[in-house]
């Protein structure tokens, strides 16, 4: 099968509050693949996520971003979103008043752009909780609304799973959880994934691609993408830090 | 019958119109053309005196541009009244054809009582329910057929004094509902009417009154919609409710008038020994809006429970709240307020929480939610708590917010557009009270709700 760019991110500039932390990064994302972007603190991870997403606050100053062959720099989240993106937030945001039920139902409507009745989706939404081996009581709940860390998790892969997107950013998707909690997710993660599906993960932790096994990992540091490969890279983080990367790219651009 | 105007043009084909202005003249009319008995011309005849000695009130939102003498105070819109679906005339069903009235009609297999223009047209009671001696008609019928009991308790929970606008209901009224639930009777299907006022300068003064003898329960729905016109209109009703011991009355409404319309309206219920009432009240559109749904809890044990919704946009101006009178001991109460502020909307909230020094171990909670969209609205409280007994426990607790910029953001990263987002968290906002309502009630009031946030109502 052809190997087709998903996603291509070039030259992209990125302030916030007059900081640059995004200091023109490139990046390519192959369909059907899945990645692991890894840095320090600050480096511009989460920054990354926002601004292929779309965020006000995380606009493009520079650069731009493609995706499926068509530059969405200046749509809108929710524009992204209809194309196919979804971010899966590091602390996923409480809707009071909304049923978990009714939120799936209305973003999967949006999704397949047609409205399906409450009992129809009900039933697909059934086997989808059996899939996942979620409790169905979890559903009657108010969006996010009081989760735990681990359920609020749970809640943004169970949207995805609705949604089936072409691209997926795992914001620190294993933040907050402990070990068995984790592994729960990550079984989820890899339950939905698929051949039409691209992954990005960003974590700080190794913990996690020991659950979900990236094709390729990315190490971004100081707004770039300084390396990317295969699992060797994680070797050379744990022996000499992130920061060796940087100069090692340095070096190689002098 | 030289006053009277027969207007056959559409879509105002009026039976009988009278003309604008309110006097003593058009007072007797009414009660002539009702063919009254004399004790309710006299009722009325005394409320138009109080009516001219009252003043406006002199607190809350500007009447100033309300014109008593620019207002039709009577209008018959058919000379018979229906009680089939198919009796109805065709140009009333092609209006609650729009309104989606026929459907609910299919769903509640209920009482289905329509009001239109001043009269009721459509009325319709459950058989059953007249085997177990519940009345449902509209309030003239009753004065016709049951004058005993109307006489008994017309004005005993609202008088004709209780304010300028109670005065001038008392005066003109004409429709609404008369209920008459006899002990131990419950009514399992809300009964149900639906209001509308469809005349410009057209004033409406319905005047609804519900008996719940002992142990009984019924749940009252009204809806409330009206097209929009240039001047303004005038809706002014009473509802008057009497919940003997250990019954339980719970009264709906989810208005949604035209933005010219003044609606000022005097609500109240007596409440005895364990005898529960429950306001629940969705007010959207509007001019102004003045109601304060009001619980005097005479009897020992008696519970008040009010929720309320207002929804405020451009030029409106909702002052809305409740009123909880505990006068016996072990009585408790529960109001919620929950508002929605948008495009200089204003929102007041007016409430009174009076605890009787006699109100021994009463219970109150008081809540206050206001939503402001934009920073061009507005939003207020006005709580008033007279607590003359140290044995009560009361709480209150009063909010505003605005909507979080992150929570925009999530709602589009799942593809809901900006106008979407605003309104399912409008929607997640108002639930406590909208998943009080009967479905479809739900459904309606969302969809208003959305399409105000979306603005694509003009």
């Amino acid at each position: 099968m052809r190997e087709e760019i998903i996603l291509d991110v070039k030259d992209l500039h990125v302030k916030v509050e007059q900081r640059e932390i995004l200091k023109g990064l490139n990046l390519r994302l192959e369909r059907g693949k899945i990645y692991a972007l890894m840095g320090p603190n600050g480096a511009g991870k989460s920054t990354l996520a926002y601004a292929i997403m779309g965020h006000p606050r995380f606009m493009a100053s520079k650069g731009s971003i493609v995706f499926k062959g068509e530059d969405i720099t200046e749509l809108s989240p929710s524009e992204r979103a209809r194309r196919g993106i979804f971010l899966a937030f590091q602390y996923p945001i409480e809707i009071p008043g909304i049923t978990l039920f009714n939120f799936l139902r209305m973003i999967s409507n949006i999704r397949d752009n047609k409205n399906i009745s409450p009992i129809e989706f009900s039933k697909l939404l059934k086997a989808k909780l059996k899939l996942l081996n979620l409790d169905e009581d979890f559903i009657r709940r108010y969006l996010n609304e009081g989760f735990s860390g681990g359920e609020k998790k749970k809640s943004e892969i169970l949207q995805m799973a609705i949604i089936n997107p072409e691209l997926v950013i795992l914001d620190e998707i294993d933040s907050g959880l402990d070990i068995d909690a984790i592994k729960v997710v990550s079984d989820m993660i890899k339950t939905i994934f698929n051949e039409n599906m691209t992954i990005l993960m960003i974590t700080h932790y190794q913990r996690l691609l020991d659950y979900i096994k990236p094709d390729s990992i990315l190490v971004i540091v100081d707004g770039r993408i300084v390396a990317s490969g295969g699992y060797e890279l994680i070797g050379v983080i744990e022996k000499e830090g992130y920061n060796s990367l940087e100069k090692k790219k340095e070096y190689e651009r002098v | 019958m030289k006053e009277y105007r027969y207007g056959f043009r559409d879509p105002e084909k009026y039976v009988i119109k009278l003309d604008k202005g309110l006097s003593r003249k058009t007072v007797e009319e009414i009660s002539w053309l009702k063919m009254e008995p004399e004790w309710m011309r006299k009722f009325r005849l005394n409320a138009y005196e109080v009516f001219l000695k009252k003043k406006l009130p002199n607190w809350g939102p500007d009447l100033s541009d309300l014109n008593f003498d620019d207002i039709v105070y009577y209008i018959k819109p058919s000379e018979k009244k229906s009680t089939s679906w198919e009796e109805v005339p065709e140009y009333i069903k092609n209006t609650f054809e729009r309104l989606g009235i026929p459907e609910a009609e299919r769903k509640f297999l209920a009482g289905v009582s329509a009001q239109y223009e001043s009269e009721m047209v459509y009325h319709k009671l459950k058989e059953n329910w007249e085997k177990k001696g519940v009345i449902f008609v509209d309030t003239d019928t009753a004065v016709r057929e049951y004058p005993d009991l109307v006489k008994e308790y017309i004005g005993t929970v609202v008088p004709p004094s209780d304010n300028k606008f109670s005065a001038l209901n008392s005066a003109v009224w004409s429709g609404g509902s008369f209920i008459y639930v006899p002990e131990g009777v419950s009514v399992e299907i809300p009964l149900q009417a639906y209001f509308r006022i469809n005349s410009q300068n057209m004033g409406q003064f319905e005047r609804t009154l519900i008996i719940a003898e002992p142990g009984s329960y019924v749940h009252y729905i009204e809806g409330c919609t009206a097209p929009i016109y240039s001047t303004y209109s005038l809706h002014s009703a009473v509802v008057e409710i009497i919940v003997k011991r250990g019954a339980r009355v719970r009264y709906t409404t989810v208005q949604n008038w035209s933005y010219n319309v003044y609606n000022l309206v005097t609500k109240r219920a007596v409440a005895y020994d364990d005898a529960v009432v429950e306001w629940i009240d969705g007010n959207l559109g509007s001019k102004v809006t003045m109601k304060y749904p009001s619980v005097y809890m005479y009897g020992k044990g008696a519970k008040a429970e009010l929720l309320s919704i207002a929804y405020a946009g451009k030029g409106q101006h909702q002052d809305v709240g409740g009123k909880v009178i505990h006068l016996a001991p072990y009585t408790s109460s529960r109001i919620i307020s929950k508002s929605i502020s948008k495009d200089g909307g204003r929102n007041s909230y007016r409430g009174l929480v009076y605890v009787d020094p006699y109100a021994t171990e009463a219970n109150i909670s008081v809540r206050c939610d206001a939503l402001i969209l934009d920073r061009y609205s507005r939003s207020d409280t006005y709580p008033t708590m007279r607590v003359k007994n140290s044995n009560v426990s009361v709480s209150h607790e009063a909010s505003i917010s605005k909507i979080d910029e992150e929570q925009i953001f999530y709602l589009e990263s799942r593809g809901l557009d900006r106008d979407e987002a605003n309104a399912l968290i409008v929607r997640g906002f108002i639930e406590p009270i909208s998943k009080e309502l009967p479905l479809e009630y739900a459904i309606e009031l969302n969809r208003l709700i959305r399409l105000q946030i979306k603005g694509d109502i003009g």
